[in-house]
């Protein structure tokens, strides 16, 4: 809804303090970085081609140095530049993912389930990364997911939706302390059980 | 099997001018697929209309297609004007454009609606407009498929371009439709080779194109698209400049006679001093029409065939005062010069084998009738539906037992084979003398005559010297020197001769 792919049926969302629907849209979705759960490669375009694509839009040509800093960011290989999405792996993808969403300097972050089709050591790494150039870059990000232990991890703040409406709104510490509702509680309990579980294995060697 | 290769050899201008009539049929149909695949994969109701269209289309036999923008570009010529061409390469170019609408459309259509939807949301996701979308993402993904359509379009469009011989654009079928006439089985074989050929060059280096592009290898695309592009350069120069103004063009329909008559009337001209083309295997129906228009300038035509075609007459007023008839009647309406009669006929009679005809008692029409119910008559596929056949079946009370139509050339054979008692046989035909059949007589003269006419389009009605060339001709072929010449065209094995063949030594028979 922030970039307008999808358009709201009530309510209004501000991009800094304009309605997002009277924004240009081409211009404004350049101006957001988006992460994709397909991740959303273009499989004729080189990687390469791929991090420059949003500035090529705008009409700037990306620089090869520049294109280097940013696999560099995502800690892939400069090299990777000229080879096609199908010869990388799903993880490598995703950061290829990310390094495009960047590219454009954008003023907004937005990941919609970016590590759902990702194995588990993937994608706590590539959580980690993220919010570590988060903090790096100075951004504001929005990441929707499905996984608490994710969003308590990673986020300053946690807001919990049900059927559409929003029923929490927390930071990681407040929820883990009971805060936030009945929803959001029965949601933190998943990990919270899980750990545990796991701990109480840890301390009973039988 | 040299002979066969002699004739590929003479067939370069048929090849070139084959080339240009196919690609740029295709070329015509990509341009107008690819902007209504763009628009119908914006809006399911266009997308159904426009396929639905053009798979009706492709249920219209091919022949029937290029025959029907005989007729649509006549009745065009009100809003365009008396000079658009309705024969020819135009209406050639509109039916296989049509035809290779289809496989064009349904694969750009089917490509776009393959794309992968979250490719698609990025594009959008990362700000392209509509127009980006289109250029750097939905076109490069869809080409390896809409390549794969224009592939299958060329394959189907070279197959049957050689049917445009019959609406009268010179094509690889003009060797085919000749051979098929004079059953000649080399020329068959050497059209069916040539535009095989053609069609497996096509589907190969169109194959290269579409792997090129799938693989995304710019060397192997662009090698194909050059042998391609300069494929078709040789042939728009082959073709170029081999006819103008000044070329004389000779019909002829789609039998040995009138192959004959037309290498006759050429070879006159050529020692005139004329530069001559012919238009071989034309249907009979657009015969006329085009000397009409003058997109045919010389043709062969029978007093029978335009007293009820063209002036949609069925009484029989006999033959002197039908002839005159038509004469005023062209000059008049069309602006046709009939130059004169040729001296023979080519008229519908009925013809039974020697033995049949005595073991019957048959020697006249009026005979047949007594014992019609009896009998299995064969017909040319149009006979039993010519005002010909309900003149005779009135005037003789003919009942038959059973009616058969046979392509002129196997009407003999099942008549020879018993398939049938008696056959509608043209007077002029030169197996009647070689199986020594009987004709039935016709007392009473239900049968209207079939002079041959020598016509002349109005370009060159008033034309002297074309006139001088021809008057030979008038009155010197007899039907016996006729019946002789088609004989040895249709003939198999020893003797037999091609048309050009027969009509040096029927010139020579009639002393030209």
């Amino acid at each position: 809804m922030v970039n307008t792919l999808v358009t709201p049926t009530a309510g209004r969302v501000l991009f800094g303090d304009d309605d997002v629907t009277t924004l240009p849209q081409a211009k404004l979705r350049r101006r957001v970085g988006y992460v994709f759960q397909g991740i959303g490669l273009f499989p004729h375009f080189t990687v390469g081609e791929n991090i420059a694509v949003g500035p090529r839009l705008a009409g700037e040509q990306l620089q090869g140095e520049r294109i280097a800093e940013l696999l560099a960011l995502v800690e892939l290989d400069p090299d990777m530049a000229s080879r096609l999405p199908d010869e990388l792996s799903g993880g490598q993808r995703q950061r290829v993912g990310v390094a495009r969403a960047l590219a454009g300097d954008p003023e907004l972050l937005i990941m919609d389930e970016p590590f759902g089709a990702l194995d588990p050591i993937t994608r706590d790494a590539l959580g980690e990364k993220v919010r570590e150039l988060h903090a790096r870059l100075g951004l504001t990000t929005i990441m929707v997911t499905h996984d608490m232990a994710e969003a308590l991890l990673l986020a300053d703040r946690v807001l919990v939706m049900d059927q559409g409406d929003l029923v929490a709104d927390e930071t990681p510490r407040a929820l883990l302390n009971g805060h936030g509702g009945k929803i959001a509680q029965g949601l933190v309990a998943v990990p919270r059980e899980q750990a545990e579980r796991l701990a109480s294995m840890e301390d009973d060697p039988t | 099997m040299s002979e066969i290769i002699d004739i590929l050899l003479g067939l370069g201008d048929k090849f070139a001018s084959h080339i240009v009539l196919a690609a740029s049929a295709i070329g015509l149909g990509i341009l107008v697929a690819l902007p209504l695949a763009i628009w119908a994969s914006r809006s399911p109701a266009v997308s159904r209309l426009a396929l639905g269209f053009a798979s009706l289309v492709q249920t219209i036999p091919a022949l029937a297609l290029l025959a029907l923008f005989f007729p649509i570009l006549l009745s065009l010529r009100t809003v365009f004007g008396e000079d658009l061409p309705t024969l020819g390469f135009l209406p050639a170019l509109l039916a296989l454009a049509l035809y290779a609408l289809l496989p064009i459309l349904r694969n750009a259509v089917t490509a776009q609606a393959n794309l992968d939807q979250q490719i698609l949301e990025a594009a959008d996701g990362v700000g392209m407009t509509s127009w980006q979308k289109l250029r750097l993402v939905e076109a490069p993904l869809a080409a390896p498929f809409i390549m794969a359509g224009i592939r299958t379009a060329s394959v189907w469009t070279i197959g049957a371009a050689t049917l445009a011989t019959t609406i009268g654009q010179p094509s690889l079928g003009d060797p085919i439709f000749a051979g098929l006439q004079t059953q000649n089985w080399a020329l068959v074989v050497a059209g069916c080779i040539a535009s095989a050929g053609l069609a497996l060059a096509a589907d190969a280096l169109l194959g290269m194109i579409e792997r090129g592009i799938a693989s995304r290898r710019k060397w192997q695309w662009g090698a194909g698209l050059t042998a391609v592009i300069l494929g078709l350069c040789a042939a728009f120069i082959a073709q170029g400049g081999s006819e103008d103004d000044e070329t004389i063009i000779i019909a002829s329909k789609q039998f040995s006679e009138q192959y004959i008559l037309a290498q006759l009337i050429g070879s006159q001209l050529e020692q005139a001093g004329y530069t001559v083309a012919y238009r071989d295997g034309l249907g009979s129906a657009v015969v006329h029409s085009a000397v009409a228009s003058s997109n045919i300038d010389i043709s062969v035509d029978y007093t029978g065939t335009i007293w009820t075609n063209e002036l949609g007459r069925i009484d029989n007023p006999g033959r002197e005062e039908m002839y005159d008839t038509i004469v005023d009647w062209e000059r008049e309406t069309t602006g046709v010069r009939v130059l004169g009669r040729l001296g023979f006929e080519n008229a519908y009679a009925f013809a039974m084998r020697a033995d049949r005809s005595a073991a019957l008692g048959i020697t006249s029409l009026e005979d047949m009738a007594a014992v019609a119910p009896q009998l299995t008559l064969g017909g040319d596929p149009e006979f039993f539906e010519r005002p010909e056949w309900i003149a005779v079946r009135e005037a003789y009370g003919l009942r038959v037992g059973e009616t058969r139509n046979f392509s002129p050339t196997f009407m003999y054979n099942a008549l020879k084979s018993g398939e049938a008692d008696a056959i509608s046989a043209y007077t002029s035909d030169g197996r009647i003398a070689a199986d020594k059949l009987v004709v039935l007589e016709d007392p009473r003269e239900a049968l209207p005559s079939y002079d041959a006419m020598l016509m002349l389009s109005p370009r060159i009605a008033d034309d002297k010297a074309i006139a001088a060339a021809l008057r030979p001709l008038i009155g010197a072929i007899s039907v016996e020197a006729m019946r002789e010449a088609n004989f040895a065209v249709d003939r198999e094995g020893e003797g037999k001769l091609t048309p050009k063949e027969a009509a040096r030594e029927l010139a020579r028979k009639i002393g030209l």
